[in-house]
């Protein structure tokens, strides 16, 4: 306590500066309101939240600053979390896995539909895992292919009228071949720029979604696309023949909707994480990741880089296809307006805060931000406000994710977790 | 022909918007060589704070508008400076030296931050402005079309040059430009030579945040109307002014903005106005297929 008492007055000065530096920012943004006159804008003034803002910004690095100083020394927290995670990884995935298949037993619909909403993006987080995580390209357009799946889906069930099991594997296939296409052109580039590029071609997509209008709807999107059957059995909250209240006899309820649905996604993300795992055991695989590693030395070793690549981008692109045709069948309703930048930082993040090549990982960061930012929900405008400040602070405080080990796929001997601050990330 | 004289016209004026953001793309990309995604977000809150300077002005009774502008221009830039410094110091600076994907992901943190933080503070509605400086000058008239070229896109060309000017000269002949450089070209080295890499970092931050909240204020001027989305796309052009230019490189960051500008304005006066933007992103997949080291930038050989 002697080493704070000195301190004090320096941890003082420090909170007292950040609230000014603070008020700087806050005075105009949130002191100034411009609201619409009679004739023209007018200036509403609100000191208080100014006052409010600076105080927050006060305590709140006041309380950080006091935290660092009085924390337990010795091993750094994250380190010993990571290192706890590790170890009670193999206990964790079967006690998560018993719980999501045992969740409709038990659970309402208002859980369910959480369910499904981390579902799917624990699906497409394990998909863009195989392109960032394994492989090491860093892809910001990964909604592109989400949005090709469910417009796939949208439309083949709408003009030709095909059921949901004949258009998924056909969403895939489109959507890989449009993760091809997009592969080929930016192979050579690298890092950032393959980034941005990637970036591009999402916008390109939602561009062209929004504006051709006769085949997409435009702005309106399409509506009434049809659910999912279960062999022939469909899930109507009036049952009549054919539906599958009324194959079992039992009383048709909503409820047998959502759960069927819940476990399509469960199914897919399964798919998702087994496909990946295996193929990590695959020369391919094996490609990959020694591609993230260094992408020299594999061009030296002989492997095919082109090919490596690409069937990253068309991997993780089939699987962002499947959950888009799963969103479209889910939501009934798709627009422009569900596959915005906004969701592919959001998979981005969910795949960096799990650690890059985690696959629990990448559940765990699913169920935090999703389930998180859903218990926000009350907040409304505010919650985008409180996810990017999270993904900032994530960032800062634990820039290698929730589980930043990483275990090797292929060793000599005994396998060895690499500590995350040994982890050399490639630059691909 | 007079058409499309209107359009040089309007395209420059476009791409003089572009660039001056640009070049915070550039040099931080050069210095630190990570894109700082929020940059566009900078950009926006200028168009804000110049937004609200206006308007506060005006409700003072201000009338001079040459008077008024100025003291916008030196507001803005100046708490938007602040902003600048404040992102680098809160995402940037605690995950220098980490992984490459850190300050990428924390900066589109920011860039939500900032976007969100505007939108809850100021509204999501659209705000209009009434035109500040009117009028112009009828350069030719052909065929029935007259050629005009306003007093406000003299003004943005002609203080844009003037920044541009003074930035080249402190980039090229001040101590503060030297020891930029010396990080552009090798951060480690500068910082062994004793320069003080973490406040040259954070000034190019604040530079860079003021010249796009200079370029806000034109957007604002030359549009009339904001809201609290419009950094996104801008910033996304002006990466790809960046790129284009060759990044790292300041006259490229220029000659890249003018390049984009010109292929907005002629894509939409001769093709379609609502696949502009994708016009502007496939010049960019173009540029960085055909020529990854744009215009005027220099090869970056990758050693093992």
């Amino acid at each position: 306590m002697s080493r704070g008492a000195t301190a004090l007055p320096a941890i003082l000065r420090d909170a007292g500066l950040s609230a000014l530096v603070a008020f700087g920012l806050f005075a105009v943004m949130i002191g100034l309101k411009t609201d619409a006159g009679p004739t023209s804008l007018v200036l509403t003034p609100r000191p208080w939240a100014v006052v409010l803002a600076v105080a927050a910004v006060f305590f709140g690095r006041l309380a950080m600053l006091l935290w660092r100083l009085w924390r337990p020394a010795g091993v750094p927290a994250p380190r010993r979390i990571t290192a706890g995670f590790a170890r009670a990884g193999r206990y964790i995935a079967p006690v998560v896995l018993a719980v999501a298949l045992t969740l409709p037993l038990y659970a309402g619909r208002y859980w369910l539909d959480l369910g499904i909403l981390v579902l799917t993006y624990v699906m497409l987080g394990w998909g863009l895992n195989i392109v960032v995580g394994l492989a090491g390209l860093l892809d910001l357009g990964y909604v592109a292919f989400y949005a090709v799946g469910a417009y796939s889906y949208a439309l083949l069930a709408q003009d030709l009228g095909l059921g949901f099991w004949t258009c998924l594997p056909l969403a895939g296939i489109l959507a890989a071949c449009w993760g091809v296409m997009l592969g080929f052109p930016v192979l050579r580039l690298r890092g950032d720029y393959l980034a941005i590029v990637t970036l591009a071609f999402g916008e390109i997509i939602r561009v062209v979604i929004l504006n051709w209008t006769t085949l997409t709807g435009g702005p309106n999107g399409i509506s009434g696309i049809p659910r999912p059957t279960l062999f022939g059995l469909t899930f109507s909250a009036g049952g009549g023949p054919g539906s599958f209240a009324d194959f079992f006899g039992i009383e048709p309820n909503l409820t047998q909707r959502v759960a069927f649905l819940y476990y399509v996604i469960l199914g897919l993300a399964l798919l998702t994480n087994w496909v990946s795992l295996r193929l990590r055991r695959l020369p391919l695989g094996r490609a990959w990741e020694a591609l993230r590693e260094d992408e020299i030395a594999c061009r030296s070793l002989g492997i095919n880089v082109t090919i490596t690549k690409l069937t990253a981008f068309a991997m993780g692109a089939m699987f962002g296809g499947f959950a888009g045709a799963f969103f479209a069948t889910r939501q009934a309703f798709i627009s422009p307006e569900s596959f915005t930048f906004i969701e592919s930082a959001m998979v981005l993040a969910i795949v960096v805060l799990g650690g890059l090549g985690s696959q629990l990982g990448v559940a765990m960061a699913a169920l935090i931000m999703i389930g998180g930012s859903e218990m926000f929900r009350e907040l409304a405008e505010y919650r985008m406000l409180i996810f990017g400040l999270a993904l900032v602070m994530m960032m800062v405080l634990r820039p290698r994710g929730l589980v930043s080990g990483r275990t090797p796929s292929v060793s000599l001997g005994e396998r060895h977790e690499i500590a995350p601050d040994l982890v050399a990330q490639g630059r691909g | 022909m007079a058409y499309a004289l209107q359009q040089l016209i309007n395209g420059v004026t476009l791409g003089m918007i572009y660039g001056l953001i640009a070049v915070g793309y550039t040099m931080v990309y050069g210095i630190i060589g990570m894109i700082n995604f929020a940059h566009g977000d900078i950009f926006m809150v200028g168009a804000f704070l110049s937004l609200i300077a206006i308007v506060g002005l005006g409700m003072l009774g201000i009338t001079s508008v040459p008077l008024a502008l100025i003291v916008t221009l030196l507001f803005a830039a100046g708490i938007a400076a602040l902003y600048g410094w404040a992102v680098e110091r809160i995402a940037y600076r605690p995950l220098r030296g980490s992984f490459r994907l850190a300050p990428l992901i924390s900066a589109i943190g920011m860039s939500i931050v900032l976007q969100n933080f505007v939108q809850v503070s100021q509204g999501a509605r659209v705000k209009p402005m009434p035109q500040m400086i009117p009028g112009g000058v009828t350069l030719l008239s052909s065929d029935g079309f007259a050629v005009q070229l306003s007093w406000m896109q003299i003004a943005i060309v002609i203080t844009t040059l003037i920044l541009l000017a003074a930035f080249t000269w402190l980039v090229t002949r001040t101590p503060l430009g030297r020891s930029m450089r010396a990080c552009e070209q090798d951060l480690k080295m500068a910082g062994l030579l004793g320069i003080d890499t973490d406040r040259t970092i954070s000034l190019t931050f604040v530079i860079g945040a003021a010249l796009a909240a200079v370029a806000g204020l034109m957007f604002l001027l030359y549009y009339g109307v904001i809201d609290f989305f419009i950094g996104f796309i801008a910033g996304v052009k002006a990466f790809t002014a960046a790129v284009l230019g060759g990044i790292g490189s300041l006259p490229g960051a220029v000659l890249g903005g003018l390049a984009i500008g010109l292929i907005e304005t002629f894509w939409s006066a001769y093709f379609s106005v609502q696949y502009k933007d994708v016009a502007a992103f496939s010049i960019l997949v173009l540029v960085l297929i055909f020529m990854p080291t744009g215009l005027l930038g220099r090869a970056d050989i990758e050693k093992v």
